[in-house]
C-alpha cells in the first residue's frame, strides 16, 4: 500500500491539471431548437486543435457560475471544439447568454469512447432519444468520412416533437447521401408533421441492418436505451456489440469526487461508454 | 523496540515539533474527545475512556492517568489529509477572459503533520485514502502532499471501544504497515509505552527520546493487552463474499426497515474516515474580479448528491442507505481492491438512531447464506 507514495512527485504535478480549466473562446454560438444550442469553441493560447475521442465529454465552466460534464459533439477531424447542450440548470442557462468572444473554461477530453474502430466491416446503427444526438454526432462524423470501411449505417432518432429535432440543416443533408440512412420519429406529431410518430424503437424494424454483424450505439434516456437495447438483443445482435452512453450527476471528471457512481463503475473514468454486458444487471435496478 | 516513561511522551512531541512538524493528536473538547493540535502530553485526554453504543458516547474517568485509554472519537484524521473544504483554484477576470491559478499552497494543504495516537483501524482508512486518491489514473495532488509529508505515530489498542469491530475486519487492534513509530500504552506493574519502530524517520525522531531498550516480559504484557482487546470486540463483520451478498440482494426487504429508521442526516459518511465524496461550490467576491473554486465534503445521503435534469438519481432513503452501505463493503472492492470499511465503528455510535452497519450487513448475509443452502440442498 505505501506504494501509492512512492511515486515520485512530479506525477503529482501532472494530476493537478486536470483540475484546472482551460480558457477557450466562443467562435459561435447557434441556437438549435426553443431550448438547445451549440457552441463552437478556439483555444485562446493559440495552441493546436482539440484532440478527443467520439464519446468523449468535457467539463465545461462558466466563470464564476459553475461547471457542467457535456459531451463533445463536433467532428473529431474539425478545427473547432463543438458542443451541443440544453439549457436547464443555472451553469447552462448562464451558458446560452454567452456570445461570440466570450470565454468559456473546458477541462477534457475525459471518459471512454465509442467503438469506432470495432465497428468496422460492419452495419452500423446510431439510436438517439432527444439530446442524445449530439454525444453520437462525432462518431457519426468519423465514420462518414471513412465510409468505405463500413457495411451500412443507420441513424435512428426519435424528439419529442418535430420542434425539438436537432441538427436539421446537417439532418437534411445526411438524408440526401445513398450511403447513410436516417429515421426520424417523435412522440408528438403537430401540424404539418408527415414523419413518423412514436416511440424510437419503432424505427428499429425499418432499419434493415445484418443483425449478425451489426454494431449498435445508443444514447438517450435510461429507459429509451433499455428498450433500443432489449429490442436489438430480440433481433439477434450480440450483446457485445451494443453499446451505451450513460449520465450521472458528475463534480470532478476525474473519479474522485465519487457522484458519478452506479453500481462499481464511475461514470466518469469507466464510462460515461459503456459496453452493454458491462452494465447489463445495473440498469434493471431502480435508484442504483 | 523500546521503552519509554510517561514522562519521556513529551520528549517525542517536542522532537517532533524540532522537526517541524505540527503534532496533532487527541484531546478533550466539550464532552468529547477530538483529534486537534497539541503542544505538550498533558494536552491528551489524560485518565479518559469512553463508553460507546449505537447512538451514544460518554466520556468517563478512569482510575490510571492513561493518555491512550479512549478509543476513537468523532473525528478521523482524513480531515487533515483531505480538508473539509479546500481552495482548488482561483480565477481571474482579465478583460474578455480569466486567468486560473492553482491554489494548492494553502496552510491546510501543505502542513506538515504528525499523527499521534493513530489506531490500527483507522491506519487502515489511510491505507484505503492513498488508494482512492492515489491510486488511479487521476490523483489528488493536495492529498498526496500532504500525506507524503505525513509522520505517523500509531497507537495499539489495549481495550475495544463500544462499538468497534476491526478484528473481524483483519484491521485491528495491532498496526502492521505504514506507521513510523508505533506505541503500546501498557498499565501492568507501573504505567510505560512501548514503542517500535516502523521507519527511519521513526529512528530518527526516537533518537532524542529518553528510552532502554524493551524486555521480554515487557513486550509480552503488551501483547497480552492487544490480544486481549481483540478477544474483547464485541461486534463483528464477516468480510467474506460482501460483494455477492449485496449485488444479489439489493431489492432485500430489509432495505426498507432501515430506510424507517435512517434520518439521511449524513453522520454517518462524515465521521466515516475512508468515505471521500465532494462537492464544489464556485463562488465569486462582490466585484466579480475573483471567482474561486472550493472543494468540499459531500454526502451520497442528500437528494442533490445524484441530481441530474429531470430530478434525483436516489430519491429515496432506502437507496441511498443501500448505496452507501454497498459502496463501502461492495463496490468499493471492485473499485480500489479492500472494502471501504474498516470497523473503527464510528458511523454506529454517531448514527442518531443508532443504525449498526454489523447488524444490518448481517441481516442481508443471513438472507443469502439461506438462500445459498436451499439451492444447494435442491
Amino acid at each position: 500500500m505505501a506504494s501509492v507514495l512512492e511515486l515520485s512527485s512530479d506525477r503529482t504535478e501532472v494530476a493537478a491539471s486536470p483540475m484546472l480549466p482551460r480558457p477557450f473562446v466562443i467562435k459561435k454560438v447557434r441556437r438549435e431548437t426553443e431550448d438547445t444550442f451549440t457552441v463552437e469553441l478556439d483555444p485562446r493560447e493559440g495552441r493546436s486543435r482539440f484532440e478527443f475521442l467520439p464519446g468523449q465529454f468535457n467539463m465545461l465552466y462558466v466563470y464564476g457560475v459553475g461547471e457542467v460534464p457535456i459531451s463533445i459533439s463536433g467532428d473529431p477531424a474539425g478545427s473547432t471544439l463543438v458542443h451541443t447542450t440544453r439549457a436547464v440548470g443555472a451553469v447552462t442557462k448562464a451558458m446560452a447568454e454567452l456570445r461570440r468572444g466570450d470565454v468559456i473554461g473546458i477541462r477534457g477530453p475525459f471518459g471512454t469512447s465509442w467503438p469506432v474502430a470495432e465497428a468496422r466491416n460492419k452495419d452500423v446503427v446510431f439510436v438517439a432519444g432527444g439530446i442524445g444526438l449530439p454525444p453520437l454526432r462525432p462518431a457519426l462524423c468519423e465514420i462518414l468520412s471513412h465510409r468505405e470501411s463500413y457495411g451500412k449505417v443507420v441513424l435512428l432518432y426519435g424528439t419529442r416533437t418535430p420542434s425539438d429535432i436537432l441538427f436539421k440543416d446537417e439532418l437534411e443533408q445526411w438524408r440526401a447521401r445513398f450511403d447513410l440512412e436516417v429515421f426520424i420519429t417523435v412522440d408528438r406529431a403537430s401540424a404539418g408533421w408527415r414523419g413518423n410518430v412514436g416511440v424510437v424503437t419503432t424505427l428499429i424494424q425499418k432499419a434493415g441492418f445484418d443483425s449478425r454483424n451489426t454494431l449498435a450505439m445508443i444514447v438517450g434516456p435510461e429507459v429509451m436505451m433499455r428498450f433500443t437495447t432489449i429490442e436489438f438483443i430480440k433481433r439477434g445482435v450480440n450483446p457485445d456489440s451494443i453499446y451505451l452512453s450513460m449520465e450521472r450527476n458528475m463534480k470532478c471528471g476525474i473519479g474522485l469526487c465519487g457522484h458519478c457512481q452506479f453500481g462499481p463503475v464511475f461514470i466518469c473514468k469507466d464510462g460515461p461508454v459503456f459496453r452493454y454486458p458491462q452494465i447489463k444487471d445495473l440498469m434493471v435496478k431502480w435508484e442504483i | 523496540m523500546y521503552r519509554i516513561e510517561p514522562d519521556a511522551l513529551n520528549e517525542l512531541i517536542q522532537s517532533l515539533q524540532k522537526e517541524r512538524y505540527t503534532v496533532i493528536g487527541p484531546t478533550l473538547r466539550g464532552e468529547a474527545i477530538v483529534l486537534d493540535t497539541i503542544t505538550s502530553a498533558s494536552e491528551l485526554p489524560v485518565g479518559k475512556t469512553d463508553e460507546q453504543s449505537p447512538a451514544k458516547y460518554r466520556l468517563v474517568d478512569k482510575a490510571e492517568k492513561t493518555f491512550f485509554g479512549a478509543s476513537v472519537g468523532p473525528h478521523s484524521w482524513k480531515q487533515f489529509l483531505f480538508p473539509p473544504t479546500l481552495k482548488i483554484f482561483s480565477a481571474r477576470k482579465r478583460g474578455e477572459t480569466f486567468e486560473v491559478s492553482e491554489d494548492i499552497e494553502s496552510p491546510e494543504s501543505s502542513e506538515r503533520y504528525a499523527f499521534l495516537g493513530v489506531r490500527a483501524c483507522d491506519l487502515s482508512a489511510i491505507q484505503i485514502q492513498d488508494k482512492v486518491f492515489g491510486g488511479g489514473a487521476y490523483r489528488d495532488p493536495a492529498y498526496l502532499r500532504l500525506r507524503h509529508q505525513a509522520f505517523i505515530v500509531a497507537v495499539n489498542c489495549t481495550r475495544a471501544g463500544g462499538t468497534c469491530f476491526c478484528t473481524s475486519l483483519r484491521t485491528g487492534p495491532r498496526a502492521r504497515v505504514g506507521f513510523d513509530l508505533a506505541i503500546t500504552e501498557v498499565i501492568d506493574h507501573g504505567h510505560y509505552l512501548l514503542v517500535e519502530v516502523g521507519t527511519d524517520k521513526g529512528e530518527a525522531v526516537l533518537s532524542s527520546v529518553t528510552r532502554r531498550p524493551a524486555q521480554d516480559e515487557e513486550i509480552e504484557g503488551a501483547e497480552h493487552a492487544i490480544r486481549a482487546a481483540a478477544q474483547l470486540t464485541g461486534r463483528s463483520l464477516e468480510p467474506d463474499q460482501t460483494r455477492e451478498i449485496l449485488y444479489s440482494n439489493t431489492e432485500h426487504p430489509r432495505w426498507d426497515v432501515v430506510a424507517q429508521r435512517c434520518l439521511s442526516c449524513a453522520n454517518c459518511t462524515m465521521v466515516c474516515p475512508t468515505c471521500f465524496c465532494t462537492n464544489v461550490e464556485d463562488v465569486t467576491d462582490l466585484t466579480g474580479s475573483v471567482a474561486d473554486r472550493v472543494r468540499k465534503w459531500d454526502s451520497c445521503f442528500t437528494l442533490d448528491f445524484s441530481y441530474i435534469h429531470g430530478g434525483s438519481v436516489r430519491p429515496s432513503s432506502r437507496a441511498r442507505y443501500r448505496h452507501w452501505i454497498t459502496h463501502k463493503l461492495a463496490s468499493w472492492v471492485d473499485q480500489f481492491g479492500t472494502t471501504g470499511c474498516v470497523g473503527c465503528g464510528r458511523c454506529i455510535t454517531w448514527c442518531p438512531v443508532g443504525i449498526d452497519i454489523t447488524e444490518e450487513f448481517r441481516v442481508i448475509r443471513e438472507t443469502y447464506l439461506l438462500n445459498a443452502r436451499g439451492k444447494s440442498s435442491t
